[in-house]
């Protein structure tokens, strides 16, 4: 890897005067190069997966240490899935694997060979939202939006697995789900409407 | 269950079965939406920096040759090679005309450590793995210096104390002569907005003189005018948009770090370059509200009547930067006394700048006012909203002007009704349900409603669509909604067909989004724009539809899409047959909204809120549980009451946190934060959040602007803490007052 050319990009900010340039030159420092210690420039890895995203086979070479987070979001640009932490801390990254709510902040993307990816991207049915979208337009349950991909993901699967019998059940099942704007409630109620209703979801 | 018809014509506007949604809430919950971070340009690079492990001192040299021959890693910059920044430069005199200094931690610009966690190099790479794997490879030698971060210690030494500002009406210390009075302290930790879409910024130099950037802002045009003022552009030459804000709550008033690092590395490198913030460094680099310690003595005669508030504070700040706001101003105006004395100073610390927080100033005035007035209202056997009856004022006392209107008498009526305050104890420490410990806890909050400039673009197409642009934000109250609601009842037409834009500096100037001021601002100058429309639809009309030849145009009426006459609604003509007879077969006019005018200038505004709390506290354990909220607001008219709400109830969510979870935590031996992440910094999660009900006096402020709406952001949440250490006071007859609130402050021991 070749450091970049200082010289050339020293050339600052400054357009219109060379004079006045020379005199805004940032200190100089000697860099001195540290003894070898055990940290070394590792190589990249490069992998081939192919997993089933929203439905259609994707099969790509990756930097094997890429998460699945990443992944969606820097190289297919399914950017729906969103990052709040990248700690698996806050459920925004939160997506379905085999029909199983998981952060995608917390795998890497290869564990996922073969497996069926569901992402906010794969909800609507073309023209027609989610019931579980639709209820959160409906009873507001968003002010940002951008826990919103994540709290729908995990709410989705609250329903799915019978979790939705109570607004006490419906909250600890979405503890894992930090909304900063505070929707809580409404997102409670959302839930709670689609339960009730039956929708087969 | 309802579906929703997604138009494919129209992807940011989807046509809606029900009527109230947020117009950009489709493009939400299908992921549809994009934040900054989102964007993806050809030939990216990725910039991650790396971060000092010292809170102050000398770098003596950073060690990046390993980095380099990282694979993909396409630069490292720090002090010794970044390129000249003309804004950089202290000394006013060597700067070019158009340039201004950078307000903040200079970044990348010497080898000074400020803080611990201050970047202090950039690593660029053509991946984020890449530019991730090289953050350890970067070594840094220090020289460290000693430092300061404890606030509680070095608050104590009042020479270290700096910005001292006194207020004083009639007698100092008076509340020492009134026959019943109270003097206690309170403390507020340093808080952090931890918005959920962490701050990113991707720079892109289009020319030798002109760089976009897609940044997390709050404010497009304050971001545009850093930018170019500090990099010596034209304005017109950076270009910043902020399509969605994923929150914010204050954290993107300003531009940090990351942005003018993003501009720096584009430039050097010659591409696009996105910086993300991690999690961790969202609690170091983007400010927080800063930790404050209050005294309040407050006295009243026996009937209750205030006879002196004294109100002295200290915030911390940086060391390098001053940061105040107003914690002491509502001891001065929301209640009638005569005297009060204020003193407000700052203590820098070797930390990062704090900033504005929801509800600046407020929120911790208010915790300490509201608190102490409770703690009064017992020792005078008095309701405590009783008292503040026997102290309300309709003329705010500090400059004598009439509110422009006040309406909490109505907050406190249904606030009692509906929280069931009849049910309150009057003495602390009483009542007990299903084994529990119960208490009610009320308290006000108050922020300042102004109103300032604005521009905005009305266009009017040939199909009747209205489209109006202005350069402001919406970090999630629903800017774009109430923008679209205004105009559409300004025209008195259907909702579906009017667009707002925001979100890009190209567009007409609109403010930054912050203080609760938008919907006044900008929903005045949409309500000017769109009458100055009409007006020319009359004028249109009267011109060239003959039908309407002889009729004056305040004969006219403009509505559903139509030009009619008021006396003869026979005479009509729809807009967009009017507009194929006009010659540009369409209407474009852009009109600026000045400030207050000299009539509402008159009066004083503020926007008021009265929040209602009933917390259970398990005797066993001291966990506290909060039941049921009611929340009130007196914020003039609601424009739209479903985003209203949301806001109010997101207001009660992070006054909650605020109360009972959320404390940035330092190792005062290293200077570090120490629990810079949701794991360790409770911020309120799904199953801490009780009922909570929302009410709003909703009755127009004439005397404020023309669409009689203040701000609702900031009272959401200021004086909530209070309510919350008042319920608990009251549940257990334990007055905290130091924030949060937890079972140790209640004398609870933990587990061992
Ligand atoms: S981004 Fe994955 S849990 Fe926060
Ligand atoms: S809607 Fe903003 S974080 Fe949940």
């Amino acid at each position: 890897m070749n450091p970049c050319q200082f010289d050339g990009a020293r050339r600052g900010f400054f357009k219109k005067s060379a004079a006045v340039a020379a005199l805004y030159l940032t200190p100089s420092v000697l860099v001195k190069t540290f003894a070898a210690d055990s940290l070394v420039p590792m190589p990249i890895a490069k992998e081939n997966l192919k997993f089933i995203l929203n439905g259609k086979p994707v099969a790509l070479e990756i930097d094997a240490r890429t998460t699945m987070l990443n992944l969606l979001r820097e190289e297919i640009g399914y950017t729906g899935t969103k990052k709040g932490c990248e700690m698996g801390q806050c459920g925004a990254c939160t997506i379905h694997v085999n029909g199983k709510r998981i952060k995608s902040c917390t795998q890497l993307a290869l564990n996922h060979q073969n497996n069926q990816i569901t992402t906010i991207e794969g909800l609507a049915k073309g023209d027609q939202l989610h019931p579980m979208q639709a209820a959160f337009l409906k009873n507001d349950a968003f002010q940002c939006g951008y826990c919103t991909s994540g709290q729908i993901m995990s709410a989705v699967a609250c329903v799915r697995e019978g979790k939705a019998t109570s607004r006490t059940s419906i909250q600890a099942y979405m503890d894992t789900n930090i909304c900063r704007c505070g929707a809580y409630q409404n997102i409670v109620d959302a839930i709670v409407e689609v339960a009730k209703s039956g929708a087969k979801i | 269950m309802n579906n929703i018809n997604l138009n494919k014509n129209n992807t940011n506007l989807f046509k809606l079965d029900f009527a109230d949604e947020r117009v950009d809430g489709a493009d939400k919950v299908t992921g549809k939406a994009k934040y900054t971070a989102e964007y993806n340009l050809p030939n990216m690079a990725y910039g991650v920096f790396v971060t000092s492990t010292i809170a102050k001192g000398t770098i003596k040299n950073i060690d990046t040759a390993k980095a380099l021959s990282s694979p993909g890693v396409l630069d490292v910059i720090y002090y010794a090679n970044c390129p000249s920044v003309p804004g950089y430069l202290t000394n006013a005199a060597e700067r070019p005309k158009n340039v201004s200094e950078w307000r903040g931690h200079k970044v990348l610009y010497d080898n000074q450590v400020r803080f611990f966690g201050q970047p202090i190099a950039l690593i660029v790479a053509d991946s984020l793995e890449n530019a991730n794997a090289a953050i350890r490879l970067v070594r840094a030698e220090y020289e460290s210096q000693a430092f300061e971060t404890n606030f509680d210690v070095v608050r104590k030494d009042p020479a270290k104390l700096k910005g001292t500002v006194a207020y004083k009406r009639g007698t100092e210390n008076a509340f020492k002569s009134a026959p019943v009075f109270v003097e206690a302290e309170y403390a507020i930790p340093a808080e952090v907005h931890l918005p959920m879409e962490m701050h990113a910024s991707i720079a892109f130099w289009e020319g030798e003189d002109k760089v976009t950037l897609y940044d997390k802002t709050q404010g497009p045009k304050s971001t545009q005018t850093s930018i170019a003022r500090t990099f010596g552009l034209q304005d017109k030459n950076v270009r910043v948009i902020a399509e969605n804000v994923g929150g914010g709550f204050g954290s993107g008033l300003r531009s940090w770090a990351n942005v003018p690092a993003a501009v720096i590395a584009a430039k050097k490198l010659n591409r696009p370059v996105k910086i993300v913030l991690t999690r961790p460094q969202m609690f170091s680099l983007v400010g927080y509200r800063p930790q404050s310690w209050q005294k309040i003595g407050i006295g009243a005669d026996a009937s209750g009547r205030f006879i002196g508030i004294t109100h002295e504070a200290i915030s911390g700040t940086s060391r390098y930067e001053d940061f105040r706001e107003g914690i002491v101003n509502v001891s001065k105006f929301l209640y009638a006394s005569e005297n009060v004395d204020t003193k407000y100073s700052l203590l820098p610390l070797d930390m990062s700048t704090p900033v504005w927080m929801r509800g600046p100033g407020e929120a911790t005035g208010s915790y300490g006012l509201e608190s102490a007035i409770d703690e009064l209202s017992y020792k005078l056997k008095m309701d405590p909203i009783e008292l503040r009856l026997k102290n309300f004022t309709t003329i705010n006392p500090e400059n004598k002007m009439s509110f422009s209107d006040i309406n909490l008498k109505d907050c406190y009526a249904y606030g009692q009704e509906k929280i069931g305050w009849k049910n309150r104890p009057s003495t602390p420490g009483t009542l007990k349900e299903n084994g529990w410990l119960i208490g009610y806890g009320m308290a006000n909050g108050v922020f300042g409603a102004g109103k300032g400039s604005a521009s905005v673009r009305a266009l009017l197409n040939k199909e009747g669509k209205l489209t109006l642009e202005c350069a402001v934000s919406d970090m999630g109250p629903g800017t774009t909604t109430s923008m679209t609601i205004i105009a559409a009842n300004a025209m008195q037409m259907p909702i579906e067909k009017v667009k707002f834009k925001l979100g890009d500096s190209d567009l007409p100037p609109g403010p930054s989004q912050g203080g609760s001021g938008t919907t006044s601002t900008v929903g005045s100058a949409v309500d000017l724009a769109c009458s100055t429309l009409k007006q020319n639809l009359k004028d249109l009309a009267i011109k060239l539809a003959p039908a309407f030849a002889n009729l004056k145009s305040d004969a006219l009426d403009v509505k559903n899409e139509m030009v009619l006459a008021i006396a003869d609604p026979n005479i009509k003509i729809t807009i967009v047959d009017l507009l194929q007879l006009s010659p540009d077969k369409q209407l474009d006019l852009t009109i600026a909204s000045s400030g207050k005018t000299a009539e509402q200038l008159k009066f004083t505004s503020n926007s008021f809120s009265s929040h209602y709390v009933k917390v259970a506290v398990n005797p066993k354990d001291g966990t506290i549980k909060i039941l049921q909220v009611v929340t009130t607001g007196d914020a003039g008219k609601i424009i739209s009451p479903k985003t209203a709400r949301s806001q109010m109830i997101g207001g009660v969510v992070g006054g909650i946190g605020m109360a009972l979870t959320e404390q940035l935590e330092m190792d005062h031996v290293s200077g570090q934060i120490i629990n810079a992440s949701f794991g360790a910094y409770h911020v309120p999660l799904h199953s801490q959040i009780p009922p909570t009900d929302v009410w709003f006096v909703d009755k127009p402020d004439v005397n404020m602007n023309s669409i009689g709406a203040k701000g609702i952001g900031e009272i959401a949440l200021i004086g909530f803490a209070a309510a919350v250490t008042n319920a608990v006071y009251n549940a257990t007859g334990k007055r905290v007052r130091d924030l949060p609130i937890t079972p140790a402050k209640l004398g609870f021991k933990a587990k061992a």
